[in-house]
C-alpha cells in the first residue's frame, strides 16, 4: 500500500511516497507523476523518506520517464531514500541514471543546477 | 390415441342411440295416433334419450376438457360453430318443409315427428356442447369451493336424468324444486367471469361477435323445438317430450344465462381492457428486464430493453437513456427522440440552474414538467428522469417525455423506477459475470504463460570437469520471469546468464523467451561480455514496453586460463565465495538493467570485469526473490544471511548448498507458500 501526498515548494512539486510501491501501487506512483507533468511542473522531487519498500515494477515507472523528462527538460530529483531502498537503486544501475539527493535541501541544489 | 376411439365410440353410441329414440318414437307415436297398442313399451324412447344424453355428454367432456390447447376463443367458436350447423340443418328442414309445401306428407304426424326429433337431437347436441365449453371457463383459476358447486351441479343433472327415465309417480313438486335448485346454482356457476379478464381488446370484440350469434341460434333452435313439440302434443301426447325433461330444461337455462353473462360482461369490460392489458404488460416487460441478464449478449441490449419498457409502459412519446461510461464519455439510447433535441433539453435543464432532473448528484426521481415549458421550440412538456444505479454509482439517466403538460402520474413513476433499478440490478449482474469471466481467462492465460515458462528454463546445464553446477528456480502462483542457462562457446569457453525480467505474468514469459533467443544468438560466440549486453540491450529496446526492463549477468568461463569475465546489467549482485581466504563477498560494480536505457549511450553504463578463480570457490547467482524473501514479522532474508549460509556450507556440493538454502528460506519464511520466485544457480570450481 502506498500513499501519496503532493506539495509544492519553490516552484518545485514535491511528491512524498509513503509505504510500499509493488506492482499495484506502481499505478498510483505512475498517475501521481503523470498528473505533476500534466499541471507543467518542470521540477519534480520526489521525496522517499517514507518509502519502505519499491518493487521493480515502481523502479520501471521511475525508469520509463527518463526520456521523456530529457525530451521535455523536466527534472527529477529523488531523495531521502533509506539504504535498503537506495539499493534497490543501485542494483539496477538506477542511481546512474536518476539524480538522487540526500535530502530535500541537497535535492534542491541539484534540481536548481542548469 | 385412446380417447380418440373413446370419443369414436361414444360419438357412434349417440348416432345409433339417436336413430333407435326416432324409431321407437315414431312407431309409438303412429300407434298412438292410430289408436293401436304400441309395439315398444311407451317408457324406452325416454330411456333411450337419456342414453343420447350421457353419450353426448361425455363425448364432449372427452372433446374440450383433454384438449389443451384450446384458448378461450377457441371455445367460444366450438360453441358458435356447433350453433351453427344446428341452426343451419333445423333451417334446411323448415326450406324443405316450405318447398313441399302443405301436402299431406308434410302434416302427416311420422314426418312432423322426424323433424322434432332431428331438432331435439341437434338441439341436445348444441347444449352439450355449451355445457362442455361453458365449464371450462368457469372453472378457470378455480377455488375448491368452486370446483365442488361444479361437482354438484353436473353431478346432479345426471341423477335427474334417472328421474327422467322412469316415470316415477309425477310429483309435480319434486320436479318444480329440482329444476329451481339447478337453475339457481347454474346462476350461481354463472358468476364466474375470470377468464374475460384475460382476453385481449380483439378477443373481446370476437367473443362478443360469437356469444352474440349463439345466443340467436339458442333462442332460434329452442324456439324450433317449443313449436314443433307443440304441435306434436297436438295431435298426440305419446311423444318424447322435452319441456318437461328436467335435464334438458335446466341445461337450457344454464347455458342461455351463462351465454348472455358472458356477453354483458364482455361488453362493459371492453373500456377497461387497455388497463388490464397494459398491467399485464408491465409484468412481462419486467419479466423481460431480469431475464436480460441471463439471456443477452451485451449491456447495451439490456439498455435498450430498459428504454422500450419503460416507454410502452407509460406510453411516453419519446425516451432517451443516456449512459456515462466514464466521466467523460458518454452515450445516448433514444426512442422518437433526435440526439440533438435530447441535448437540447438537456442543456436546457443545466443552462437554467434545474436541480434533481438529470443531474448526477440528484437521489430522487422527479417529475419535472414545469421546467419544459420555458423550453421553446420543443414539443414535449412533460419529462420524468430516473437515475440507474450500479454499485451505488450512478451511470447513467433515463427520461422519458410527453408531449402533453402533467401527463406523467405516480404509478407510471412508481413502475418506471422499478424498472430502472431492476436494469441496475441486471447491468450489476453482467458486469459481475463479465468480470468472473474475465477472471477465468486470466487464471487460463497465467497457466498457459507458466508452462512456458517453465519450458524456457534449461532441462540440463552444461557440465564441465573444472566445475559443479546445480540450479533451481520456483515460481509463486503468478508467473516470474526468472530466467538462467548455460551454453558451451568451445572446449574452454561456457557461458553462463541468470536474469530477472521485470513484472509478472505472461508479459513477463514473453520477455523472457525474448532473452533466451538473445542468449543463445549472442553467446555462440566468444563475446566480449559488456558487449552482449549493449547489443542485448539494443535488441530489446524494440520489444520491452514503456517501464519494463530484464536484469542480467552474463558469465564466460574459460578453463584453460582459469578465469572469469563478467558484467552485470543491474542484476543482483554475485556472492563470490573465496575458498582461500574463507569468506565470500558481493560483487557490486557497475552496471544498468537491460531495457533502462534506449539509446546509444548505453555501453557508457556497463563493464566487463575479470577474476580467477581457484579449486573450492563458489559462485552464487539467484534471483531478488531470495534476498528479499520475508519472515512473519516482514523482515527481509537479506544478503547477509546469504553470505553466511554459503560460508557455513562451503564443504558441500553444489546441489547439497542448494538444498540447504532452499531448506533455509522456506524455514525463514515459516511457510511454503512463496509470494515471489526464487531462483539460484550454484557453480563450484574443482
Amino acid at each position: 500500500m502506498i500513499h501519496i501526498k503532493r506539495l509544492q515548494e519553490d516552484g518545485a512539486d514535491i511528491i512524498a511516497l509513503i509505504g510500499e510501491i509493488d506492482a499495484s501501487s506502481s499505478i498510483e506512483l505512475d498517475l501521481s507523476i503523470a498528473k505533476s507533468v500534466g499541471e507543467g511542473f518542470k521540477k519534480i522531487l520526489v521525496d522517499c523518506s517514507a518509502l519502505e519498500y519499491i518493487s521493480s515494477a515502481g523502479l520501471g515507472v521511475f525508469m520509463s520517464y527518463i526520456e521523456e523528462f530529457k525530451d521535455r527538460n523536466i527534472k527529477m530529483v529523488l531523495f531521502g531514500m533509506s539504504d535498503k531502498v537506495a539499493n534497490t537503486f543501485s542494483i539496477l544501475g538506477l542511481n546512474e541514471l536518476l539524480q538522487i539527493g540526500r535530502d530535500k535541501v541537497q535535492a534542491k541544489q541539484l534540481i536548481n543546477e542548469v | 390415441m385412446r380417447s380418440k376411439a373413446i370419443s369414436r365410440i361414444l360419438f357412434s353410441v349417440g348416432v345409433i342411440t339417436w336413430l333407435a329414440l326416432l324409431f321407437t318414437d315414431i312407431s309409438i307415436l303412429l300407434s298412438s295416433v292410430n289408436n293401436i297398442k304400441p309395439d315398444v313399451p311407451i317408457w324406452l324412447p325416454g330411456i333411450i334419450l337419456n342414453l343420447f344424453i350421457v353419450s353426448l355428454f361425455y363425448y364432449y367432456k372427452i372433446k374440450i376438457e383433454r384438449d389443451e390447447v384450446l384458448n378461450f376463443v377457441d371455445l367460444l367458436w366450438r360453441v358458435f360453430a356447433t350453433g351453427l350447423i344446428a341452426t343451419v340443418v333445423s333451417l334446411g328442414l323448415r326450406l324443405v318443409e316450405y318447398l313441399l309445401g302443405d301436402t299431406t306428407l308434410t302434416r302427416h304426424i311420422v314426418f312432423r315427428d322426424l323433424v322434432y326429433i332431428i331438432n331435439l337431437g341437434l338441439m341436445i347436441g348444441f347444449l352439450m356442447m355449451a355445457f362442455a365449453a361453458w365449464k371450462r371457463l368457469i372453472l378457470y383459476q378455480k377455488s375448491k369451493w368452486l370446483l365442488r358447486l361444479w361437482a354438484f351441479f353436473e353431478i346432479g343433472l345426471l341423477i335427474s336424468l334417472l328421474y327422467n327415465s322412469f316415470k316415477f309417480p309425477v310429483v309435480e313438486w319434486l320436479y318444480g324444486t329440482l329444476l329451481g335448485i339447478f337453475v339457481v346454482v347454474g346462476l350461481v356457476l354463472s358468476g364466474n367471469m375470470k377468464w374475460v379478464a384475460f382476453l385481449n381488446f380483439r378477443q373481446k370484440w370476437t367473443s362478443l361477435l360469437l356469444l352474440l350469434l349463439t345466443v340467436f341460434y339458442l333462442l332460434y333452435i329452442i324456439y324450433t323445438n317449443s313449436s314443433l313439440s307443440e304441435s306434436i302434443g297436438n295431435s298426440s301426447p305419446y311423444f318424447t317430450e322435452y319441456r318437461y325433461h328436467v335435464f334438458i330444461l335446466s341445461l337450457i337455462v344454464f347455458v342461455t344465462i351463462y351465454s348472455i353473462f358472458s356477453f354483458l360482461v364482455i361488453l362493459f369490460n371492453l373500456p377497461t381492457t387497455s388497463v388490464f392489458e397494459q398491467k399485464l404488460e408491465e409484468v412481462v416487460n419486467f419479466q423481460r428486464i431480469s431475464q436480460s441478464i441471463q439471456t443477452e449478449q451485451s449491456e447495451e441490449s439490456v439498455y435498450n430493453i430498459l428504454l422500450e419498457t419503460s416507454v410502452s409502459s407509460v406510453f411516453a412519446d419519446a425516451a432517451w437513456l443516456e449512459i456515462h461510461s466514464n466521466a467523460h464519455e458518454h452515450k445516448l439510447f433514444t426512442y422518437k427522440i433526435t440526439d440533438k433535441e435530447s441535448y437540447d433539453i438537456i442543456n436546457h435543464l443545466k443552462t437554467h440552474n434545474v436541480k434533481g432532473v438529470l443531474d448526477q448528484g440528484s437521489e430522487k426521481t422527479k417529475n419535472l414538467s414545469k421546467h419544459l415549458a420555458s423550453l421553446k421550440g420543443s414539443r414535449f412538456r412533460s419529462i420524468l428522469a430516473f437515475p440507474i444505479y450500479v454499485k451505488g454509482q450512478n451511470i447513467g439517466t433515463l427520461a422519458l417525455l410527453k408531449e402533453l403538460p402533467e401527463s406523467f402520474n405516480k404509478e407510471m413513476t412508481k413502475i418506471v423506477s422499478t424498472f430502472s433499478n431492476q436494469a441496475g440490478i441486471s447491468i450489476e449482474n453482467f458486469r459481475l459475470m463479465e468480470e468472473a469471466l474475465q477472471n477465468e481467462r486470466y487464471k487460463e492465460e497465467l497457466k498457459i504463460a507458466k508452462m512456458v515458462q517453465k519450458s524456457l528454463l534449461p532441462t540440463i546445464l552444461e557440465q564441465d570437469q573444472d566445475f559443479d553446477i546445480a540450479a533451481f528456480s520456483e515460481s509463486a502462483d503468478e508467473v516470474g520471469g526468472d530466467y538462467y542457462d548455460t551454453l558451451r562457446v568451445d572446449k574452454h569457453l561456457i557461458s553462463i546468464i541468470i536474469a530477472d525480467v521485470s513484472g509478472k505474468g505472461t508479459t513477463a514469459a514473453f520477455h523472457m523467451s525474448q532473452m533466451k533467443g538473445i542468449f543463445h544468438s549472442l553467446a555462440q560466440h566468444d563475446i566480449e561480455p559488456s558487449n552482449f549486453m549493449v547489443q542485448a540491450n539494443q535488441a530489446l529496446v524494440y520489444c520491452l514496453e514503456r517501464g519494463s526492463f530484464i536484469s542480467a549477468t552474463y558469465f564466460i568461463i574459460n578453463t584453460q586460463t582459469k578465469t572469469i569475465r563478467y558484467a552485470r546489467a543491474g542484476h543482483c549482485p554475485v556472492l563470490y565465495y573465496c575458498a582461500g581466504s574463507s569468506s565470500s563477498e558481493y560483487l557490486k560494480d557497475k552496471g544498468v538493467a537491460l531495457g533502462m536505457v534506449r539509446n546509444k549511450t548505453y555501453s557508457s553504463f556497463i563493464q566487463s570485469n575479470t577474476f580467477q578463480y581457484k579449486p573450492g570457490d563458489i559462485m552464487v547467482l539467484y534471483t531478488d526473490g531470495v534476498t528479499e524473501a520475508k519472515d512473519g514479522k516482514g523482515e527481509e532474508f537479506g544478503y547477509e544471511r546469504l553470505s553466511n549460509l554459503v560460508n557455513e556450507a562451503n564443504g558441500m556440493a553444489p546441489s547439497e548448498i542448494q538444498n540447504h538454502l532452499i531448506n533455509k528460506l522456506y524455514e525463514f519464511s515459516g511457510t511454503s507458500n512463496i509470494d515471489d520466485d526464487y531462483t539460484t544457480m550454484i557453480v563450484k570450481f574443482k
